[in-house]
């Protein structure tokens, strides 16, 4: 198939981006799509100008480098995938496909489609994680009894990969989605109890102080996360700032 | 922000019961009316609560609003709102601005004369006189219209924001929610109908 892209080009960080038009053609409906940019980029390489930058990594959806605003959504139109399990097969001969980097303050543009996604990093270093004795007696953590429902609630949490997909597609570019699933994997489990409401505090302090927007529940999130990650996190997010809010000194 | 909106949406049912009073019975409405206007626990406490409700709501939502507009510096070329989120959550400044116009109306058109009749010019309490002052409004049809208007854009409003404001405070469970977002559309929806039906009754049984 033939198509026209609108891609975003941006230099660096500093400079002024601005949508350009490339015509690709032979385009096969096998492809992924970031197959198909590649083919994109061979062709702007034998034409002597600069490729397109854009992030990826394992390209079967597990990595969450891949982003890209694809015709107005997070990862193109297909539901619960990233953007290198988007196929071509969902476009048709001469259609124009608008392409463009996640949008937000706290995710800056550093080259073209590629992103800065470290303010999630540093959410995370703010209190993702259970502090444990390393020196050699760690308990193994199956020798702790978990109930399967809440084993398997923060399970569905911790397969959030990261993307950034909740932040783009919100009109908050609110990143609640994400530091919700973080938060519920680690609150759901005794071994993140005992941390509970400092980490509730500081990562909600750090993503507030990153510059993302705030939650006000149209739900977008939740419709374009490839993890299929729930609101339902959000409100347990919720609950437990509340709770800490009002124990911490 | 969801504590004020669950105070606004109890004050909201008050406020319904008294008017639909005056569909159903002269006498009580009036009793009624004279109660809420001359207590004065109603008066000099539970008035000035809500108007702090209503001012701290308002604000609330313009600062949240504004930060979160600051939070995209750069729009998209091309979005796609409506493939993930409903219009009247996408909206809620809007809805929400045209309400605080009609609010705006609404204590110049009805709560200042009111405050000038009863502690400025000083008059006597009369109990009789609400039903009367109520049919009197809504004979003038440019106020009826204001009120349907105004009370679809509420409708919209708390379609979006009664399931919200459960969301917010963290209310959330797979036995409640279905219940309370079912609850909360018919809320949306039969509330202000029920406004806009008190309205148009009056303008309807009070012209002849
Ligand atoms: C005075 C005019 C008003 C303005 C400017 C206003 C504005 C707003 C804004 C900006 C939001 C938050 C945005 C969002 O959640 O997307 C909001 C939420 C809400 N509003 Fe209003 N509003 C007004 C009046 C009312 C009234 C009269 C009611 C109820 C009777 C109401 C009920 C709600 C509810 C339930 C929410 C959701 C709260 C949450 O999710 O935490 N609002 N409003
Ligand atoms: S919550 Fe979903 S959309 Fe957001 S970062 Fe995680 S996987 Fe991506
Ligand atoms: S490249 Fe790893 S998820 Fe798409």
């Amino acid at each position: 198939m033939d198509l026209t892209l609108k891609i975003w080009r941006q230099k660096n960080a500093q400079a002024k981006g601005k949508m350009e038009t490339y015509p690709v053609k032979d385009i096969s409906e096998d492809m992924s799509f970031l197959e198909m940019l590649d083919v994109l980029n061979e062709q702007l390489i034998n034409d002597g100008k600069e490729p397109v930058a854009f992030d990826h990594d394992c390209r079967e959806g597990i990595c969450g480098m891949c982003s890209l605003y694809i015709n107005g959504q997070a990862h193109g139109p297909d539901r619960e995938i990233t953007t290198c399990q988007l196929h071509m097969r969902s476009f048709k001969n001469g259609d124009t496909i608008v392409i463009e980097p996640w949008r937000a303050a706290a995710f800056p543009v550093i080259k073209d489609l590629v992103t800065d996604r470290s303010a999630f990093d540093r959410i995370m270093n703010a209190g993702g994680f259970v502090s444990v004795n390393t020196s050699g007696n760690t308990i193994d953590a199956n020798s702790i009894p978990i109930p399967k429902h809440d084993a398997d609630k923060a399970f569905d949490a911790a397969t959030c990969i990261g993307c950034g997909a909740c932040v783009a597609s919100c009109k908050n570019a609110s990143a609640m989605l994400f530091t919700s699933a973080k938060v519920s994997q680690l609150a759901l489990l005794p071994q993140g109890k005992v941390e509970a409401h400092e980490r509730v505090m500081n990562m909600v302090h750090q993503m507030d102080e990153e510059g993302f927007g705030n939650c006000t529940n149209t739900g977008a999130c939740e419709v374009e996360c490839p993890k299929g990650i729930s609101l339902e996190n959000i409100a347990r997010m919720n609950r437990e700032y509340l709770s800490a809010s009002l124990v911490s000194e | 922000m969801a504590l004020s909106a669950l105070f606004l949406i109890v004050f909201l049912l008050q406020h319904f019961i008294i008017n639909l009073m005056s569909v159903i019975s002269e006498d009580a409405f009036n009793s009624t009316s004279h109660f809420m206007g001359t207590n004065g626990l109603i008066q000099f406490v539970m008035q000035p609560i809500l108007m702090f409700g209503i001012l701290f709501h308002f604000i609330m939502g313009f600062i949240l609003e504004s930060k979160n507009r600051s939070a995209r510096p750069e729009k998209y070329a091309m979005y796609k709102g409506s493939a993930n989120s409903s219009w009247m959550s996408r909206n809620m400044i809007w809805s929400g601005l045209f309400i605080l116009g009609f609010l705006a109306f609404h204590l110049w058109d009805f709560w200042l004369p009111e405050m000038n009749y009863k502690y400025i010019e000083g008059n006597p309490a009369d109990p009789k006189r609400y039903f009367g002052e109520v049919q009197h409004m809504f004979a003038n049809p440019i106020r009826v219209i204001v009120y349907c208007l105004s009370f679809v854009f509420l409708a919209l409003h708390l379609l979006h924001g009664f399931q919200s404001a459960f969301q917010s405070i963290g209310a959330r469970h797979p036995k409640y929610t279905p219940a309370i977002k079912a609850f909360g559309k018919w809320y949306a929806i039969l509330i202000p109908a029920g406004f806009i039906f008190i309205a148009v009754f009056h303008f309807l049984n009070g012209n002849h």
